[in-house]
């Protein structure tokens, strides 16, 4: 591929996200303006949300928020919202890689030894049924109260905990169907090489997997998000953009729009992690013949 | 730790006790913590017993104090009282554990992730019932501050009046007072009022989906005086709402104690640091009481997120709560004590539960801690009564900035 038609497609790619972001404000906007304040009922069901400025703040208002001072005299709310994005991220992130370690370690036994699929696996979709609504008040009351080797258990390692649980799952699915979807041909002209199972698994079992792997490394990501925002609400942790969204909820009636500021950074942190594995995926990909790809 | 020194601590720990002052020796009070040097302190105790002065410490308390919510003015005195440098003066190493959604502050103090804990009176028996052995030991808000609010046109001025209203409530065992005073009223809570759960926000009550909504006086009622009538473009002033007071309906029930380990109020050492903790933490409110705007800048100092005339305006309605306390402050009141609990045993939700399923016993709370802890604070010179206490007038800003 040559550099204009890569910057030509990443231009466009720029272009129709802004185009998407747009028809979602138009939409919003649009509702607002011309939807019941009071709500739509059908059949005495309110069906149609209401469209009044307390339930619906407009655009330009919500980014207006972002100008404004947080608090009396504090610093400005776009700022503020950065550095809880950036610490949401870094948290999520921690949470993301330590999940996929574990659902790619969890792959790599299942894929090994049949038996362990068949023991493991019902426990890990058992886990997976469990909401983490309800494991949350548990893992938060760890903070404070264990101590591993000598450290104390925090309250960011519980957040954290809560984001590897929601992204280990995903990633030990994909991994695992990746590493079985090897052609049997080549698989056996491994074996026919005597190849250990070590070299199976790095020359031939990964590199097939990949296309396997990306989506449940995506999928992992934004459990990771999901998993640390919860936590951070959960256990309240201060830093991050869960504290400024139970906060600012609590503001819901007398200034809606502020809701909105730090709904609107979670979401930020999440296409933030996003594009982390798509620019993961493109490194791995990269000297792959384009048909593989497609 | 050696055996001989720890011994040694625990006996001097028993000796101050009688002295229940700054001692300084009993910061082993957690026996577990790194205290074997406390015993060369011993000699200054003696000393110090008579000072309230700060520096001559020979060791500080480590305390870890969990508040049921994050940051807010409901907790000022705590802050104030870091703030102010009294833990410090009463040799005290106070940590403020925020709450959130899933910490429930009486299950960390009976698990042992703080050593003191602020919890509602009836949650906390309810666990207490469940079998955690705590202990309330200072009765911080003598009133309750629970309010039903509704748009005065709805006409909403009692408790009989919610007959063919739908009532909105809290659920998760907030709704106790609302179903008292239902039930005093002679109505029927399942037949007669339509009950809702609604959010900890107000939009329901502006958005005319319930006629009347719970509210504490400094929580969610200040939330609906910021909010913008669309009808007048300002904001919502008191005289557009109707609002009553469980308080005054006379089902209030009691809301935030000092809530102590009941299994560790025999050791000597921690019942004078609980001593010491109630005395520093009644001394930070009456602070409270004569600085609101101070106190309220001490909160927003903690955690900027809170809008500052929402934070002022909970000050000056917690000072309502406390103060004036005719017994002294955080004096547990016998009657107020029985009332919290007959309605806990007494109510029914929807559900048909109750709090309680049986009387707590005698030892769910002492006066004893806060005796003596007043008593120090009479030595000190500061007014625990508050009998001259006045609220200061609050104008709310839009959104509560």
């Amino acid at each position: 591929m040559n550099p204009p038609s890569a910057l030509a497609r990443s231009a466009k790619r720029v272009v129709m996200f802004a185009l998407a972001i747009g028809l979602v404000v138009v939409a919003w906007e649009l509702y607002r303006n011309l939807g019941p304040d009071k709500g739509g009922k059908v059949f005495g069901w309110t069906v149609l949300p209401k469209a009044n400025a307390r339930v619906m703040p407009s655009v330009a208002d919500i980014l207006g928020r972002f100008a404004d001072p947080l608090g009396r005299g504090g610093e400005a709310m776009w700022w503020f919202l950065t550095k809880s994005a950036w610490y949401t991220l870094q948290l999520a992130f921690l949470g993301f890689l330590i999940g996929s370690l574990l659902g790619i370690g969890l792959a790599v036994v299942m894929s090994r030894l049949r038996i362990f699929e068949r023991a493991l696996m019902p426990y890990l979709v058992i886990s997976q049924t469990v909401p983490l609504i309800a494991l949350a008040p548990l893992i938060a009351g760890w903070g404070g109260k264990l101590s591993l080797f000598g450290w104390e258990w925090q309250r960011w390692t519980s957040v954290v905990t809560m984001g590897v649980f929601l992204s280990f799952f995903p990633v030990a699915l994909g991994t695992l169907r990746g590493l079985k979807s090897a052609p049997a041909a080549s698989v056996e002209l491994m074996d026919s090489l005597a190849a250990p199972w070590r070299v199976t698994l790095v020359k031939l079992r990964f590199p097939a997997a990949v296309p396997h792997m990306v989506p449940a490394l995506k999928l992992g990501a934004a459990g990771a998000v999901i998993g640390v925002i919860v936590g951070e609400i959960s256990v309240g942790l201060r830093g991050g953009v869960g504290r400024p969204i139970i906060e600012f909820a609590r503001q819901f009636s007398s200034d809606p729009a502020k809701v909105y500021t730090a709904i609107l950074a979670a979401a930020v942190v999440g296409l933030v992690m996003a594009m982390l594995v798509s620019a993961f995926d493109a490194f791995l990909m990269r000297r792959r013949p384009k048909e593989a790809v497609a | 730790m050696k055996r001989r020194t720890r011994t040694a601590v625990l006996s001097l720990a028993a000796f101050s006790l009688l002295a229940a002052a700054c001692g300084d020796d009993e910061s082993s009070s957690d026996t577990t913590a790194a205290g074997s040097e406390t015993t060369a302190g011993s000699e200054t105790t003696m000393g110090s017993e008579t000072t309230m002065a700060g520096g001559d410490c020979a060791e500080m308390t480590p305390v870890k104090l969990q508040l049921q919510w994050v940051t807010q003015a409901q907790f000022a005195g705590y802050y104030a009282a870091i703030d102010q440098g009294i833990y410090e003066q009463m040799c005290l190493d106070v940590t403020i554990l925020e709450g959130a959604v899933d910490i429930v502050p009486q299950e960390v103090l009976a698990n042992g992730g703080a050593d003191f804990a602020i919890s509602w009176v009836p949650k906390a028996l309810a666990s207490r019932e469940a079998g955690a052995n705590i202990v309330d030991i200072a009765q911080v808000f003598q009133r309750s501050g629970t309010l039903q609010v509704s748009f005065a046109d709805k006409g909403i001025t009692s408790p009989s009046d919610f007959a063919g209203k739908t009532i909105g409530n809290w659920g998760f065992g907030n709704e106790y007072e609302v179903f008292a005073a239902i039930t005093d009223a002679g109505l029927d809570p399942a037949a007669d009022v339509t009950l809702v759960q609604q959010n900890f926000d107000m939009v329901a009550l502006l958005e005319g989906e319930i006629d009347a909504a719970e509210a504490m006086t400094y929580n969610e009622y200040a939330q609906v005086l910021e909010a913008t009538n669309p009808d007048t473009g300002e904001l919502y002033t008191p005289e557009d709402f109707n609002v009553i007071s469980y308080e005054d309906e006379g089902v209030g029930m009691l809301q935030d104690a000092i809530w102590a380990d009941g299994n560790r109020l025999s050791d000597a050492a921690y019942k004078d640091t609980a001593v010491r903790f109630v005395a520093a933490s009644l001394a930070g409110w009456a602070y409270c009481r004569d600085n609101a705007q101070s106190c309220a800048d001490i909160v927003l100092a903690q955690s900027p997120i809170l809008g500052a005339s929402h934070q002022l305006w909970q000050m000056n309605e917690i000072n309502k709560l406390i103060w004036p306390a005719a017994d002294g402050v955080g004096m547990i009141d016998q009657a107020a004590w029985d009332r919290t609990v007959e309605i806990a045993l007494g109510t029914k939700n929807l559900e048909g539960a109750t709090v309680l399923t049986a009387e707590p016993d005698a030892g769910a709370y002492t006066n004893d801690i806060v005796s003596e802890a007043l008593a120090m604070l009479a030595d000190m010179g500061i007014d625990v009564t508050g009998d001259g206490f006045t609220p200061i007038d609050v104008t709310l800003n839009p959104g509560g900035e």
